[in-house]
């Protein structure tokens, strides 16, 4: 028999965690497993999701971008503004969200790049950035209306007797979109490489500089998306929306099963630490606990984790 | 024979040299432009202005700074100190209110948690070997979770408590005519910087950041002083919370503290102390702190609104962080050599 490659432990780990969590969520409460549990944790926190997907790309590639709290809550104003105090049309307002989001991705990504400067310092004046210009569009909340918004709104996909939100759809999507960019594309081959061992995937003429200012690009346009899903999910734009959610995000991905050195970690496993962190949240909703039980659980998991991928790396070398 | 530097170069040296010299100029654009800024006046024997209102609500960027500065040295970095101040002002709000402790007792209580929190992220990089973003990124998820269960999820204010006016007294109150918190942060900072530098200590904490394997060979217990520095850093954020807390006369575990980890990191590096370890600089890292606040003060003086004012900020961030960086500090020095 094969040998299972030591690489898929956390992801295996992950997937036994988040069973035993549904599994115990279901005999506690009656009525929790039921497909409409599972397609409302997709439909309402599909903005995490999708800026986890983004996250997975940089972690990845053996970096941390702590500007996307920030970034998410600027698109939801900016997007917010644009629609309801300028009239534009949601789709074109949407278009200069992800146009501004990716700029700033790529500017986040040279300055790391080029310029050799830690990621975490360079996304942390990134965070305060995206954070002042997300106050700078407006200070107050902006409500949408606009008939664009409503037929999204309306929008659903049945799948048996529950249905997926246009948020929910969005975020599957992108989670295919990089399951393909990672495993089947020379691009996807070379973060794992630059994630590995930077300097031997530099040493292999691998377009080291080129993939991680992509990377981070890339993690504009997710945060940008991901933003785009809070305003479908709202109707609202706030400067204030996404207030350190970046902390969130890398928990996902973590629990997940990506090391947080890099190269180690499959899109899917952060799709199960999506679904853990939804139903810890999800759990203490029906046992009527205080949310904050349910951040102090994920920091247990998040440290439960990191000390077993400490354990796995030991084993390897 | 080698010729000693100029007296120029060798204050260009000076690791404290470029804090200062952005901090005077500073200053200055603020002589210039507001200079109602250096007006300071005694009232009822308290002495008040723009200056002093720098150094009181810097005083909690200038503790933190303190102990992000030892542990920045020993090439680790600590983010959970924000988490720590919101925990540390909620177990001192919670006890001001149930309890009928003395607010003396309450103090070295919460303190006590605070080092708990430190030894913590002390032993994930010790003993368990983690990177120090990734351990103490785990206190930073999960303590403003904590800080929100002790106070059951709601803000906890003790104005109104008879027995807060003592404890009160550490975010608002006045000695020697200056505001408490002066006296608090420098004397913590002239108490550091004694034991660092009259001591062995501060060197041990510099060998072990340049390369701990040496420092190892040549007998110094890296283990004991990293965690060393991680309760240190972890001291001053109780510390930072308190003062928070008694100045707010409440525990907003939402707001308290928050990004405040991002600025002592930003303060420490500014003053010259890299993130990569070895030698470090605590007078830098206070004028760092004193820089940022001023910075801060003068945005608002000039009529920039408190929510916005991040823009800026993080522009002098990158900035700075620009200047220090590896690429530019090569091409600098090559124009220096034409």
């Amino acid at each position: 028999m094969k040998r299972i490659p030591v690489n898929i432990y956390p992801v295996l780990a992950t997937a036994a965690v988040f069973f035993i969590l549904f599994a115990t969520a279901s005999l506690m409460f009656p009525g929790f497993c039921s497909l409409y549990v599972v397609t409302d944790l997709f439909s309402e926190n599909a903005f995490l999701g999708i800026a986890a997907l983004g996250m997975t790309l940089v972690i990845l590639s053996g970096g941390i971008d702590l500007s996307v709290g920030s970034l998410i809550g600027f698109t939801t104003i900016f997007t917010a503004r644009c629609i309801t105090d300028f009239q534009l049309h949601p789709l074109l307002a949407w278009l200069l969200a992800i146009l501004i989001g990716v700029a700033f991705g790529a500017l986040m990504g040279t300055l790391i790049v080029r310029f050799k400067m830690p990621p975490f310092l360079v996304t942390l004046g990134g965070l305060f950035l995206a954070r002042g210009m997300a106050f700078a569009v407006k200070k107050e909340s902006i409500q949408i209306h606009h008939s664009f918004y409503e037929t999204l709104d309306n929008f659903r996909l049945p799948i048996a007797h529950a249905e997926l939100t246009f948020p929910a759809i969005l975020f599957i999507l992108l989670l295919l979109r990089l399951i393909w960019l990672l495993h089947y594309t020379p691009f996807g081959r070379a973060i794992y490489a630059i994630g590995g061992n930077e300097h031997s995937a530099r040493l292999m003429g691998l377009p080291v500089d080129r993939s991680l200012i992509m990377v981070y690009t890339l993690n504009g346009l997710f945060a940008a998306i991901a933003g785009i899903a809070m305003t479908l999910y709202m109707d609202s734009g706030n400067p204030t929306n996404a207030l350190a959610l970046e902390l969130d995000v890398i928990a996902v991905v973590v629990i997940g099963g990506t090391l947080l050195s890099g190269g180690v970690g499959y899109a899917l496993g952060t799709l199960l630490g999506f679904l853990i962190h939804t139903t810890i949240y999800q759990i203490t909703y029906f046992a009527n606990l205080p949310a904050s039980l349910g951040s102090i659980t994920i920091g247990l998991l998040l440290l439960l984790f990191i000390l077993l991928q400490r354990g796995l790396s030991r084993i390897r070398h | 024979m080698q010729t000693k530097p100029s007296i120029l170069i060798r204050i260009k040296r000076l690791p404290v040299s470029w804090p200062l010299v952005s901090l005077l100029l500073l200053l200055l654009i603020n002589l210039l432009f507001i200079p109602s800024f250096f007006a300071l006046e005694i009232r009822d024997g308290q002495l008040y202005g723009s200056l002093v209102d720098v150094l009181h609500r810097g005083s909690i960027g200038m503790i933190l700074a303190l102990g992000m500065t030892l542990v920045v040295a020993t090439g680790g970095v600590d983010l959970s100190v924000g988490s720590v101040m919101a925990i540390t002002g909620a177990i001192a709000a919670l006890l001001l209110t149930v309890s009928t402790l003395s607010t003396l007792l309450i103090i070295p209580i919460a303190l006590i948690v605070a080092l708990l929190a430190g030894w913590i992220n002390g032993l994930l990089v010790t003993r368990a070997g983690l990177q120090p973003i990734v351990a103490t990124l785990i206190l930073m998820v999960s303590g403003r979770g904590i800080a929100r269960f002790i106070t059951g999820e709601k803000v906890i204010g003790f104005g109104a408590e008879q027995q807060a006016e003592t404890f009160s007294f550490i975010g608002n109150g006045t000695l020697f005519g200056l505001p408490f918190t002066i006296t608090l942060a420098s004397s913590l900072f002239i108490a550091t910087l004694w034991i660092v530098r009259k001591t062995a200590l501060g060197l041990f904490i510099e060998a072990l950041g340049t390369n701990e394997k040496a420092s190892y060979a040549t007998g110094i217990q890296a283990q004991r002083i990293k965690i060393g520095v991680y309760l240190f850093a972890a001291f001053c954020a109780g510390i930072a919370g308190l003062v928070d807390t008694a100045n707010i006369q409440a525990a907003d575990t939402v707001n308290a503290g928050i990004f405040t980890e991002l600025d002592a990191i930003f303060a420490v590096v500014v003053g010259g102390t890299a993130l990569t370890g070895g030698r470090f600089s605590l007078t830098g890292s206070l004028i760092g702190a004193i820089l940022l606040q001023t910075l801060l003060t003068t945005l608002y003086t000039f009529g920039v609104a408190a929510d916005t004012a991040p823009i800026p900020k993080a522009l002098v961030i990158l900035t700075v962080c620009l200047i220090q960086s590896e690429p530019i500090q090569k091409r600098l020095q090559k124009w220096r050599c034409i």
